[in-house]
C-alpha cells in the first residue's frame, strides 16, 4: 500500500472530498449487481409467502393457476376449531418452555464449564458440537432406532435398572423424547454461542469481583450472566424461531404420532397440503406460523434485543 | 481459587458419553448382524460382520445420492455466494437513495420460516416443470440463503478501508474490477465462512427435497436415509451401516471446516 500511495499525495485529498465512484454512472453498477439477487429473492421467497397469505383465504387444491374459490376466514375458523391444531399450539408451548427452561440453561452450564482451562476442552467442544452438523434425518433415524421400545439401546441400557420407557411410542412420553433428541442435536450449538459470548467478557471484570470476595456463584449471577445478556437473548430468539417451524425431526421420529401427540404445526400443514391436497387450508396453517414468527421477531427485537443489536453485532465473529 | 478439576471432567465425560454413545453404537452396530444386536447390544461385534457396509457401498443408490447431495450443495453455494457478494458489495460501498430500504427487504427475509413458503414453491415448481429437477431445489435454497449471506458479507466488505478502493480507482480500476480482483480475494475468509454455512444447510436440507423429488434418481442423502429405514425396518444393523456411511461426509467436512463453521454460526447468530 505504501508504494501505491507514495507520490500521490496531491490527488488524495481531492479524491476524498469527492469520491471517484460518484463521478461515474453508479446506477448501472448498482442495478447490475443487485438485480440478480433481488429477482431470485422476490421470486422464490417473497412471492411464495405472498401466495401463501393469499391462498389462505381460499378453498384450493393447488391446481389450475391462482385459487378462485374465496372463503374468507373460513380456513382459520375451521383451523382454530380443530383439536389437532390446538394440540399443535400446546406442543409448541411445551417445547419452547422445555428449551428455555432446560436446554439453554444446560448449554450455558456446559459453556461455563468449558470456558475454564480444563485439559482437553478443545476435544470436548469438538465432540459436543458434532451432532449439529448431522442432518435432522440422520439424527431422527438414529434415535428412532435407539429409542425403539423393544430392541432399542436405551431400553437395553435402562432395563438393567427397571427404567424402561415406551419413549416415542407412548402419548405421554413422546414429547419429552423428541425434546431429548433436540437437545442432543442442538445443545452444542447454543454452547458454542455462549462460549463465543463468554470469551468477549474482559477477564478483569471477573477478577475484580473475585478479589472483592464474591463467591463463584455470585460472580456468575451478578457479573457473567448480565454481561452474557445479548448472547442469551439471541440464542433464545433462534430457539423459538426454530421451534415454531419444527418439522424434519418430528416427521422422521414420529410423523406427529402416536395419535397426534407430537404433532407440530408444520407437520399438520404438510399433511393437509401434500397428503390431502387441501392447499388453501394448509396455507392458513403456514400463515399462522408466519404470523407467530413475525410477531415474535418484531416484539422481541423491539422490546428485548433493541439494546443489544449494536454491541452484539460487533463483538463476535473473530474470537478464535 | 485452584481446586481439582475432577468434577468438571466427570461432567464433561457424562455429556460426552451422551453425545458419543449413539454414534459409536451405530458404528459398531453396522458391524453386527441384527441378531447380534439384540443378544449383544453393548459389546464389540463378534464376529465382525462387514457385509452391511459393503452391501451399501456396493449399491448404486448410495453413491447416486451422495453425488446428488454434493452437486446440489456445490451449485447452491456457488449461486448464493456469488449473488450475495455482488449485492453485499453494493450495500457496503455505494451510497444511494433507498439503499437501506432495499437492504432491509433482504434482512427481513431472515424471519421468514421456510415452511411457510413450501406449498406455493411446490405449486410454482410444478407449474414450471421443475419437479424432480435439481434446479428447483438449488434455486430455492439459494434464494433462502441470500439474507444471512448478504448480511455477513456486507459487514466484511464494509471493513475494507476506503483508501484501497480509492487507490484502485485512481489506478484505473472499474467498480467491477475492484469487486472482482481486489475485494473478493481480500474477502476470502468471509467467503469461506458463508460457503461452509451454505454447504451444511444444503447438505442437511430435508423438507424441500422431500416435496420436490419423487423420482428416486434425484434423491439426496437425507431422502435416501429415510427411505432406507422404511425399507429395512427389521434389519436394524443394515440401517445403522447406512446411517454411518451417510454421516461420514458431514463429519469429515466438519473436521476440515470446523473453524469456519463455528465462526460463521456465531457471527451469523449475533448479526441475525
Amino acid at each position: 500500500m505504501t508504494t501505491l500511495t507514495r507520490g500521490r499525495q496531491a490527488p488524495a485529498p481531492a479524491a476524498r472530498a469527492r469520491p471517484p465512484r460518484r463521478r461515474r454512472r453508479p446506477w448501472m453498477t448498482i442495478t447490475l449487481f443487485v438485480l440478480p439477487a433481488l429477482v431470485l429473492f422476490l421470486l422464490l421467497v417473497v412471492a411464495p409467502i405472498a401466495v401463501a397469505l393469499y391462498a389462505s383465504a381460499f378453498k384450493w387444491n393447488g391446481f389450475g393457476g391462482l385459487p378462485t374459490n374465496f372463503v374468507g376466514w373460513d380456513n382459520f375458523t375451521r383451523l382454530f376449531g380443530t383439536e389437532v391444531f390446538r394440540q399443535d399450539v400446546w406442543h409448541l408451548g411445551v417445547i419452547i418452555l422445555l428449551s428455555l427452561g432446560v436446554q439453554l440453561p444446560f448449554s450455558l452450564a456446559i459453556a461455563m464449564l468449558l470456558h475454564r482451562r480444563v485439559r482437553g476442552r478443545a476435544v470436548y467442544r469438538l465432540v459436543f458440537f458434532a451432532p449439529y452438523v448431522l442432518s435432522e434425518v440422520i439424527t431422527g433415524v438414529l434415535f428412532s432406532l435407539l429409542l425403539s421400545p423393544d430392541a432399542g439401546l436405551a431400553n437395553q441400557l435402562l432395563g438393567a435398572f427397571g427404567l424402561e420407557s415406551a419413549w416415542l411410542a407412548d402419548t405421554g412420553t413422546v414429547l419429552p423424547s423428541v425434546f431429548l433428541v433436540m437437545t442432543w442435536k442442538y445443545f452444542g450449538f447454543h454452547m458454542m454461542i455462549y462460549l463465543a459470548g463468554r470469551q468477549n467478557i474482559p477477564e478483569e471484570l471477573i477478577e475484580a469481583a473475585q478479589i472483592d470476595g464474591a463467591t463463584p456463584w455470585r460472580v456468575f449471577r451478578h457479573v457473567t450472566l448480565p454481561l452474557l445478556g445479548p448472547t442469551i437473548r439471541i440464542s433464545v430468539f433462534l430457539s423459538v424461531i426454530y421451534t415454531i417451524q419444527l418439522f424434519d425431526l418430528v416427521w422422521i421420529l414420529t410423523e406427529g404420532g402416536p395419535s397426534h401427540a407430537s404433532e407440530t404445526m408444520a407437520v399438520t400443514m404438510m399433511e393437509f397440503g401434500f397428503g390431502r391436497n387441501q392447499v388453501g387450508y394448509a396455507s392458513a396453517i403456514s400463515v399462522v406460523m408466519f404470523g407467530l414468527s413475525l410477531v415474535f421477531a418484531l416484539v422481541y427485537q423491539r422490546f428485548v434485543m433493541r439494546r443489544d443489536l449494536e454491541g452484539a453485532a460487533t463483538s463476535m465473529g473473530d474470537h478464535r | 481459587m485452584r481446586r481439582t478439576t475432577l468434577p468438571l471432567h466427570a461432567v464433561a465425560w457424562i455429556v460426552g458419553a451422551f453425545i458419543l454413545v449413539p454414534i459409536v453404537y451405530a458404528l459398531l452396530g453396522g458391524f453386527k448382524s441384527t441378531d447380534q444386536l439384540s443378544t449383544n447390544p453393548f459389546g464389540l461385534p463378534d464376529p465382525w460382520v462387514t457385509e452391511n457396509y459393503t452391501q451399501v457401498l456396493g449399491s448404486g443408490s448410495f453413491w447416486r445420492q451422495l453425488w446428488n447431495s454434493t452437486f446440489i450443495a456445490v451449485a447452491t453455494t456457488a449461486i448464493v455466494v456469488l449473488l450475495s457478494a455482488m449485492a453485499a458489495y453494493v450495500f457496503a460501498r455505494f451510497a444511494f437513495r433507498g439503499r437501506e430500504l432495499l437492504f432491509t427487504v433482504f434482512t427481513v427475509g431472515l424471519m421468514f420460516p421456510f415452511a411457510v413458503a413450501i406449498l406455493p414453491i411446490f405449486v410454482m415448481l410444478r407449474t414450471l416443470g421443475l419437479l424432480d429437477n435439481p434446479l428447483g431445489v438449488i434455486l430455492t435454497q439459494a434464494a433462502f440463503g441470500l439474507p444471512l449471506t448478504i448480511i455477513i458479507l456486507r459487514g466484511f466488505f464494509r471493513s475494507v478501508p476506503g483508501e484501497i478502493e480509492e487507490a484502485a480507482t485512481i489506478d484505473g480500476c472499474t467498480p467491477f474490477g475492484f469487486f472482482w480482483r481486489i475485494l473478493l480475494p481480500m474477502a476470502r475468509p468471509a467467503l469461506a465462512t458463508v460457503s461452509v454455512l451454505a454447504v451444511v444447510g444444503s447438505w442437511n436440507n430435508f423438507m424441500l427435497p422431500l416435496v420436490v423429488f419423487s423420482d428416486e434418481a434425484a434423491w439426496t442423502l437425507p431422502l435416501g436415509v429415510q427411505q432406507f429405514q422404511g425399507q429395512y425396518t427389521s434389519d436394524i444393523a443394515r440401517v445403522l451401516a447406512y446411517l454411518v456411511l451417510a454421516m461420514l461426509p458431514a463429519l469429515g467436512f466438519y473436521a476440515v471446516a470446523e473453524r469456519h463453521l463455528i465462526g460463521g454460526l456465531t457471527a451469523g447468530a449475533t448479526k441475525g
